[in-house]
């Protein structure tokens, strides 16, 4: 019988001035997993990330990793957990090499074995040259590398990432994908958070939302993109237009003279709209989607605040 | 973790905490030995002439292990204080709490970058008064004991102090307020017997008085308490503030929310 990676059973926080910042959250993840975690800012998300990883004691409900329980089992938990949080909270005087080596030894890890896998995390995140500078010398995006370096050093089975892509640069970004997609393909489970949410559509496999401290939403990245009855796409066109052409039933809209937006429902195809359009004499450039599709989601179940209303939503 | 996991993760905390202070060498070694220098120079050679023998000691020599002494407090203690406040304060305390550390090795690692700071403090001002006086070890083992479980003691006091502190000025507040009073009065400079009998009733009360004690006596074999007695009262409170920073930690007071 496979074990999930985490479950979560009905999570409640209140901390001590009175704020409740979990109502009841529920989470399978299972292993092997790519599983984003969403929410807007004070939804709980990290609250609930800080309670799995034990930095944040919990008011009721039940969590286990692999298993094993939080408060039965804490020890063999943690051992599986490895966590990127969203601050940097690395001794920001040692160097970044050492950073790596103390956390392998916290972890009961040997300084030689852990300066090996300093070695191969540090070379695999571009952070080698790096080494001996004190971590207080790097730069943003080398800071937030340094990070999940030091978040695999223990080699862990569920890696948790809370926002790690938060003010990296472009290229670094699509390069810590390929890496997250890297680890991920050799076993271990991720939990995402991220307000990218192209970041998540494309990383992820299953999605949960949270909002005001209860899991609104929980399934496959698939059935909840297969929501989106029509997408809208944003067409460029070569020869300027005085007024949208009426291309069979496919809506149009002049956005300007040579850039028209066309909404697709799910039941039709681009080949069909594009036959249309040739039909017409309209001779297309380029194209885009309006929108990312799980943002246009995420922006509508929030404004609705319930996960029941944004099945029509058109993007 | 077995056992000898938690041997290594032990042994990472002791070095951690002992690279950090050597690191900043010139902030926590070489103060301290300026500052007991001074005292020699000053207590001890210049107003010292003018004061006669205590118990059969010149005074350079009588107050010689109540400032080694004070030396050890004040490091160890200020050791633990400053480095677990600040892996406090920067979030660093976190890699440790989402590890499978149990807390009494944390405790005992922090404990650990205390007594080592304490003891090189100690040692280096040992070999500073070398310079003013030619005192002769009575009793090697009391001397080692009352110099390694003070270090102990004044540690983990740090940590109590840095878990309940939510600014540097709370991480100042006890040493000033509270620990430099009771090291002054604690008999660095005198012997309790020069005091009024309510005052040396009242002196009895301060602990910092049964281990300077003790620390001369293993020094010049003269004390004006009983030796054993100081030793149980200074392992008694090791066991008091051990157990209390082990609950502390482990309730996660000051350190989760």
């Amino acid at each position: 019988m496979s074990v999930n990676a985490l479950k979560i059973e009905n999570l409640k926080k209140t901390y001590r001035n009175g704020t409740v910042a979990l109502h009841g959250v529920n989470l399978d993840v299972m292993e092997g997993d790519f599983f984003a975690l969403l929410g807007p800012n004070g939804a709980g998300k990290s609250t609930t990330i800080s309670i799995i990883s034990s930095l944040t004691n919990k008011t009721t409900g039940k969590v286990q990793v692999f298993g094993h329980d939080i408060d039965q089992d804490p020890a063999t938990a943690r051992s599986m957990i490895g966590l990127v949080p969203q601050e940097f909270n690395f001794n920001i005087f040692e160097p970044v090499i050492e950073i790596l080596i103390n956390q392998a030894g916290f972890y009961g890890i040997g300084r030689k074995v852990a300066t090996q896998r300093a070695e191969k995390y540090l070379r695999k995140l571009e952070l080698w040259d790096k080494r001996f500078d004190m971590a207080k010398e790097l730069s943003g995006g080398m800071k937030r590398r340094l990070m999940i370096a030091r978040a695999l050093v223990h080699e862990p089975k569920l890696l948790i990432l809370d926002e790690p892509t938060a003010g990296v640069d472009i290229e670094i970004r699509h390069s810590m994908w390929t890496f997250m997609r890297e680890i991920n393909a050799s076993g271990t489970t991720i939990i995402l958070t991220t307000h990218y949410l192209e970041e998540a559509e494309s990383l992820c496999n299953h999605i949960a939302i949270i909002d005001k401290g209860v899991t609104i939403e929980h399934t496959s990245m698939r059935t909840l993109l297969d929501r989106l009855r029509v997408e809208t796409f944003v067409l460029y066109l070569e020869d300027p237009l005085s007024k949208a052409p009426i291309c069979g039933d496919y809506p149009l809209k002049l956005v300007d003279s040579n850039t028209l937006e066309v909404g697709v429902a799910h039941s039709q195809t681009l080949n069909e709209f594009f036959h249309l359009l040739s039909e017409c004499n309209i001779k297309v450039l380029s194209m885009r989607n309006k929108t990312n599709r799980l943002e246009q989601l995420f922006v509508t179940m929030m404004r609705d605040g319930n996960a029941e209303n944004y099945s029509g939503v058109q993007a | 973790m077995n056992f000898s996991q938690q041997l290594i993760a032990f042994k990472t905390i002791m070095v951690k905490e002992y690279l950090r202070f050597i690191r900043i060498w010139v902030q926590t070694i070489i103060p301290p030995v300026i500052t007991m220098a001074l005292y020699f120079i000053i207590f001890g050679q210049l107003i010292g002439s003018q004061i006669g023998d205590i118990d059969g000691y010149r005074y350079m020599d009588y107050i010689v292990p109540g400032l080694i002494l004070m030396a050890v407090i004040t490091n160890s203690y200020s050791n633990v204080v400053s480095s677990f406040f600040s892996a406090k304060f920067q979030k660093n305390i976190e890699e440790m709490i989402i590890s499978p550390l149990p807390n009494y090795i944390i405790l005992a690692g922090y404990i650990s970058g205390g007594v080592a700071r304490g003891v090189t403090v100690g040692i280096t001002v040992t070999v500073v008064s070398m310079f003013f006086s030619d005192f002769q070890i009575h009793s090697l083992g009391i001397t080692l004991a009352v110099f390694v479980l003070t270090s102990i003691l004044f540690a983990i006091a740090g940590l109590i102090n840095a878990v309940y502190a939510r600014s540097f000025d709370d991480i100042t507040i006890i040493p000033t307020f509270v620990l430099t009073p009771l090291t002054y009065l604690g008999g660095i400079f005198y012997s309790i017997k020069m005091l009024p009998e309510f005052w040396q009733t009242v002196s009895m009360a301060n602990p910092i008085l049964y281990m300077i004690n003790a620390f001369r006596y293993g020094l010049l074999g003269v004390s004006d308490i009983d030796v054993t007695t100081a030793l149980v009262i200074i392992v008694a409170f090791i066991i008091i503030l051990f157990t209390l920073a082990l609950s502390l930690l482990n309730k996660g007071v000051g350190i989760k929310p």
